[in-house]
């Protein structure tokens, strides 16, 4: 399952870091963040909470770049 | 942002002709240093805080922090540099986010083919609804000027379309009643009645739209190389800058007499923090996605959709094209040429019972040939008559009509029904008949060579490509001909559908260390070949789904000139990345070295990092402009 969530981040470096720290939260199988599109695309593990999965998305990236945002 | 640039600006030139000292000099220095860098010393600490040191924020920070702690123990009152740097490095931020972000709209704007709303019919008036609203079957109203928001064919009305949003052809296609028409293509001139035969959301527009905007998170392995250069670069630099900042000045202490001091220290400090701000990685990070994406932005444009950054990059060192014969090279359109009977001679009586045999037993078949059998036999096909039905794959069909066992198809499916074909001499494709296992004869049919293929394919001789393949199902004579016509290098010929994959196979091994190998098929039936070459390329694929999911770049029109124009594009997308990945790195490195030397100071840092951006960036969008390639 996975689901495509339009985002803000506005360094392409940012972009990068916060793609490797999410892609290790809980509950992601796989996560893409395009910076040109500003696109993060998300593929859940079968049969988790995917809105818990992406507050901890979410979570980790502001750990990261504070302005990151999903829209 | 702009507004806090200007107000530093203007503070900062004020403040070299207000007369204040000390104390109060720093004070003002202070404040406008924090009101154009709060926002990254901030962020620096809460990296610190989060255990994520070594950012650019972080390195900025110290870089002119550091600075100013120079100049307040010199007691010299130099605080301009650090706020150049910062002002600086901001302007540098500032642009880059403009410019990529513009640079992003434009390209997105490029690609945006996508029709906002949908006009029915209600109660004699036109509504405009959301396109995904309208269901399957029902009739939309396209006006001139307007976007065809979903594919289904002409109900009424004529007009010519505008289709270069998805083609790149400029040459407007004429419609009438009973035409099918595919959705982002433009109503010109007259009011056209729609029936839709598609969902919003399985319509060609839909699709393409997914397609390119997926095409971001395929990353290339420039792009992940760099993303992992970053990784490490940063802090390698910092710890470079503290290196720098300690061991020469504690060397000179030891062997060379210097006081232990900080007066010995100082220079080193001053060469290290210089190192700091030249290391800043933002130049190669933001170039290299931005030039991808620019490549892929221009090409949609041309009517070629490349799947991924990943693939334009694997795309430019493509040295093998293998093509498919029929409908890739050649229209895909037989006409038939004439009948044969057993002997050879030409067939005057039974001809008509020879096509009409075959054109039903070919009627549920899509190949170009059943195609064009059923249409030279032009009446309606009653498939009640046919009471069984065998495919053989690659070698034709056995049917039972009207109570006889009639076989249609190759020599091969002749023979494995114990009939001896007629050897037919003329070089075509030619389909063999035989009636209750006896020889009726053969159909001659004639493909006809596109136009451009010659063109195509010596336009990618000249771009590079070493070899050129055709693999054809067709029959030796007809594929040599063929071949040697177009200029192609090998030719495969009598081959099944799985023969192809084979022959690919073979033919990726025996190339593997010499660039990657191009598939390039109609999509129709060659999709297992399109998924294992290096890169598939499907053509002519506006409405084939199938194909859309097995290729790796899809060509919106069929012109196989647009082949030799993708591997271009490609190339100067990928020599772009690689100029950008040189510049910056070397104007870096070199920086570096004569930072430690002392000989750059922090002005020209400033340069080594925000200009190398600005020119990086300038340079990527160079990669959008791809039309006369």
């Amino acid at each position: 399952m996975s689901k495509t969530y339009k985002i803000e981040v506005d360094c392409a470096n940012c972009a990068n870091l916060v793609e490797e720290a999410a892609r290790k939260v809980a509950g992601v199988k796989d996560l893409s963040i395009a910076f040109m599109t500003q696109k993060m695309k998300v593929t859940f593990e079968d049969g988790v909470d995917q809105d818990a999965v992406m507050e901890n998305v979410l979570k980790t990236a502001k750990k990261i770049e504070s302005d990151f945002q999903i829209l | 942002m702009l507004t806090r640039i200007v107000i530093a600006l203007v503070m900062t030139v004020a403040l070299q002709f207000i007369p204040a000292h000390g104390w109060l000099q720093l004070a003002l220095y202070l404040m406008t240093y924090l009101i154009i860098g709060y926002d990254i010393v901030l962020k620096a600490c809460r990296g610190i805080l989060n255990g994520r040191m070594f950012d650019e924020n972080f390195l900025m920070t110290v870089a002119t922090v550091g600075a100013f702690a120079l100049a307040i123990y010199e007691k010299s009152g130099d605080y301009l540099e650090a706020i150049a740097v910062m002002l600086f490095y901001q302007v540098g931020e500032f642009f880059q986010s403009y410019a990529v972000g513009k640079s992003r709209r434009n390209i997105a704007a490029l690609m945006d083919i996508r029709p906002d709303y949908a006009n029915i019919e209600k109660d004699g008036k036109i509504i405009k609804v959301d396109p995904d609203d309208v269901e399957v079957g029902q009739t939309i109203i396209v006006q001139p000027g307007e976007k065809i928001p979903i594919d289904g064919v002409v109900v009424s009305g004529d007009s010519s379309l505008n289709t270069s949003a998805l083609t790149g052809e400029s040459l407007p296609r004429e419609v009438r009643e009973g035409d099918e028409v595919i959705s982002g293509s433009v109503n010109m001139s007259g009011l056209l009645k729609i029936r839709t035969t598609k969902e919003f959301g399985d319509s060609t527009v839909s699709k393409i739209l997914e397609l390119v905007e997926d095409s971001a998170s395929r990353k290339s392995k420039s792009e992940n190389f760099i993303a992992r250069f970053a990784r490490i670069y940063t802090p390698a630099v910092c710890y470079g800058a503290l290196a720098l900042a300690v061991i020469p000045p504690l060397f000179m202490i030891l062997f060379a007499g210097s006081p232990f001091d900080f007066s010995t220290f100082e220079t080193w400090v001053y060469r290290a923090l210089v190192f700091l701000v030249i290391s800043c990685p933002c130049a190669l990070v933001v170039s290299i996605p931005l030039s991808f994406f620019a490549g892929i932005g221009g090409a949609s444009r041309e009517g070629i959709l490349v799947k991924g950054a990943n693939i334009l990059e694997t795309l430019s060192k493509v040295k093998t094209v293998v093509f498919d014969k029929t409908g890739t090279l050649t229209e895909g359109v037989f006409e038939v040429n004439a009948f044969h009977d057993p002997e050879d001679h030409n067939l005057n009586e039974g001809k008509s019972r020879m096509l009409e045999y075959a054109a039903i037993a070919e009627s549920s078949s899509s190949h170009p040939i059943a195609k064009s059998l059923q249409r030279a036999y032009g009446k309606n096909i009653d498939r009640g008559r046919m009471s069984e039905l065998h495919e053989v794959g690659g070698q034709g069909v056995i049917a039972v009509i009207d109570g006889k066992q009639i076989a249609v198809g190759n020599e091969k499916l002749m023979r494995s029904i114990s009939v001896e074909p007629c050897h037919c001499q003329t070089a075509a494709t030619i389909v063999h008949v035989a009636i209750d296992g006896k020889y009726a004869g053969h159909i001659v049919l004639g493909d006809v060579v596109k136009p451009g293929s010659a063109d195509a394919i010596k336009d990618l001789h000249r771009s590079g490509v070493t070899h050129t393949v055709m693999l054809t199902g067709d029959s030796k004579g007809v594929a040599e001909q063929t071949a040697s016509r177009l200029g192609i290098d090998r030719v495969y010929s009598q081959l099944l559908p799985a023969d192809k994959v084979s022959r690919l196979e073979e033919i990726l091994e025996s190339v593997n260390s010499d660039g990657k190998v191009a598939f390039v098929g109609d999509g129709i039936n060659d999709a297992p070949v399109l998924s294992r070459a290096d890169i598939g390329i499907a053509m002519g694929a506006m409405g084939s789904d199938a194909a859309i999911e097995a290729a790796d770049v899809v060509l919106m029109d069929d012109d196989p000139v647009k082949i030799g124009k993708a591997i271009r594009i490609s190339r100067k997308c990928l020599s772009i990345v690689w100029e950008n990945i040189i510049m910056a790195l070397g104007i870096k490195g070199i920086c570096l070295i004569l930072g430690v030397f002392g000989i750059v100071n922090m002005w020209l840092a400033i340069f080594a990092d925000v200009g190398v951006m600005i020119l990086a960036v300038l340079n990527a969008i160079r990669a959008m402009y791809v039309r006369k390639i």
